[in-house]
């Protein structure tokens, strides 16, 4: 498999190659995302059971606990690829790191507001200060923070640097912020009545989960991608590459039709 | 189960559909804006190649 | 390497000295935030007596935050800050310095005028005393990682309240451990777990903090 050649990764790392083969492989991370997709729903609502005590109102579950873990995972990768750009000095990840930005965001909201759709109907309420609905939101912030500081900073290079060093700060605080909220939140009892729900998971419930789970990575990628490539466009704007290729796909269109 | 009562959800209807709109909505519309913004980057980038080619003539 | 430590403190507050306003500002401030809580729920002191711990520290949070701009912002202006990176002294060092003596400057006066807070938001003596540990470990913490955002944020547009928005997340834990301390002992509970979590924030961040905020600087100044 080339994916799994150094030479692979080097030669598609200048933004200049990157563009085609984000350009070839996005249709098929939105194929595989749409086809997960319904996989995972096919599982979700038709073989999946009614909940004991929660009817029909767990499937939320199905987009919930996927979205919650792409805020999480997303952010660990924004890290990895900040962390890259700043030590090798490499363009095309500090672009990455910032392209994956506003999905993870997205995510976590979208977390956060399936979150409280499924709290009322189970809690009675749209909103419950336990550990995981206040830490995610925190981590809303935090993705809000990356985004401002990088809008913020006119200078690419020192925009790219300061937002790594704030999510690197960030990764190191999830795990702090999360334990602290967790443990501010056993105390004050009143809050946590009835959150601790015995998810009786039948298998076809876990396996829905985790198909959407890759479904959603398939998508991030796919939508990452298409960033970068804007992104390319608008800083390369001026250059010959760029002119060409665009020709070249206008006439290949022409010549098609 | 059958269709009217499949959009039901048991009754928690509003919160299922609910959230699967605004989750499938929210995706939409990042897609939606990606390619719009893809598509007026070229159309900006084939105007100034046209004004450097007319300058250059 | 010590004597330009000892400089630099002295340099600090001197200047700060000169501008006695605006290190009372800070402490002004604390008191004023405290003070529109009764304002805004009423004079009941039970219920003031319950709530504040919590609005005390978010009222602290407030005021060091709002103070961090000027870590930094003097002498990146007057190029006192470029002369730093450059010298052959240890940044690291230096900027734990600067904010040392910011702290001393804006942290220190919150802990010593939080008792009066204190009392009047209903509060007995052993849970100021309490509040005033909390704080004194804490405000520290709050300066630290500070710091960091405020290198971070050097002489950008709608500097401090980007400035707000990329700190306050990360003061959170300090918040929840601060205020719960004092609740708890409040409550007549044991603090020594609250004071374990603080002591361990302030070690971390002592450690961490003027590294990244050295990291920061250098991205902003580069």
């Amino acid at each position: 498999m080339i994916f799994f050649t150094k030479a692979f990764w080097l030669q598609v790392s200048s933004p200049k190659a990157f563009y085609p083969f984000a350009g070839k492989v996005i249709p098929f991370f939105m194929i595989t995302a749409l086809v997960l997709t319904v996989v995972g729903l096919y599982y979700g609502f038709v073989l999946a059971p009614p909940d004991y005590q929660q009817g029909d109102s767990y499937r939320i579950m199905f987009i919930h606990v996927p979205a919650a873990w792409m805020s999480m995972w997303i952010y660990i990768v924004m890290c990895v690829f900040a962390i890259i750009g700043m030590v090798w000095r490499t363009r095309l990840s500090d672009m990455m790191a910032g392209a994956l930005a506003p999905t993870g965001a997205m995510f976590t909201f979208l977390a956060l507001w399936t979150g409280a759709l499924w709290g009322k109907p189970t809690w009675g309420t749209y909103w419950v200060w336990d550990a995981r609905l206040t830490s995610e939101l925190i981590l809303l912030f935090l993705y809000f923070g990356f985004i401002a500081l990088r809008a913020a900073i006119d200078d690419p290079q020192r925009a790219a640097r300061a937002s790594a060093l704030l999510a690197c700060v960030g990764v190191i605080n999830v795990p702090i912020i999360y334990f602290s909220v967790k443990w501010w939140n056993t105390l004050h009892q009143g809050a946590s009545v009835g959150l601790t729900q015995k998810a009786t998971m039948a298998d076809s419930m876990l396996t829905a989960m985790m198909v959407m789970a890759f479904a959603f990575w398939a998508y991030t990628f796919a939508v990452a991608f298409m960033r970068v490539r804007n992104e390319i466009l608008e800083k390369e704007k001026n250059s010959a590459w760029v002119s060409e290729t665009l020709t070249k796909t206008v006439e290949g269109k022409n010549e098609s039709t | 189960m059958n269709l009217p009562e499949f959009l039901d959800m048991g009754h928690y209807a509003p919160y299922v559909w609910g959230s699967y709109g605004v989750v499938a909505s929210f995706m939409l519309v990042e897609v939606i804006l990606l390619m719009t913004k893809r598509r007026s980057l070229v159309k900006s980038i084939a105007r100034l190649a046209r004004l450097n080619r007319e300058s250059k003539v | 390497m010590i004597e330009a430590f000892r400089w630099l403190i002295w340099r600090e507050m001197t200047l700060a000295l000169r501008r006695k306003a605006e290190v009372l500002t800070t402490m002004l401030f604390f008191v004023i935030v405290v003070s529109l809580f009764p304002l805004g729920i009423g004079p009941e002191i039970d219920t003031l007596r319950e709530i504040a711990p919590g609005v005390l520290w978010v009222a602290a949070l407030l005021a060091s935050m709002l103070s961090l701009n000027r870590l930094f912002a003097d002498d990146y202006i007057d190029g006192t800050l470029e002369q730093l990176i450059i010298s052959s002294q240890p940044l690291a060092l230096m900027v734990f310095g600067k904010i040392l003596a910011h702290w001393f400057l804006t942290g220190l006066p919150l802990v010593l005028i939080s008792p009066v807070l204190g009392m009047q938001l209903g509060m007995d003596v052993d849970s100021i005393i309490i509040l005033m540990l909390t704080l004194l470990v804490g405000t520290p913490v709050l300066s630290l990682i500070g710091a960091v955002g405020a290198g971070l944020t050097l002489g950008v547009r709608g500097g401090g309240v980007l400035l707000s928005l990329l700190i306050l997340p990360l003061y959170i834990p300090v918040l929840i451990f601060g205020s719960g301390a004092v609740e708890s002992a409040q409550a007549g509970l044991g603090v020594e777990g609250h004071f374990s979590l603080l002591g361990a924030f302030f070690i971390g961040s002592l450690v961490l903090a003027p590294l990244g905020a050295a990291a920061a600087l250098r991205i902003s100044l580069d």
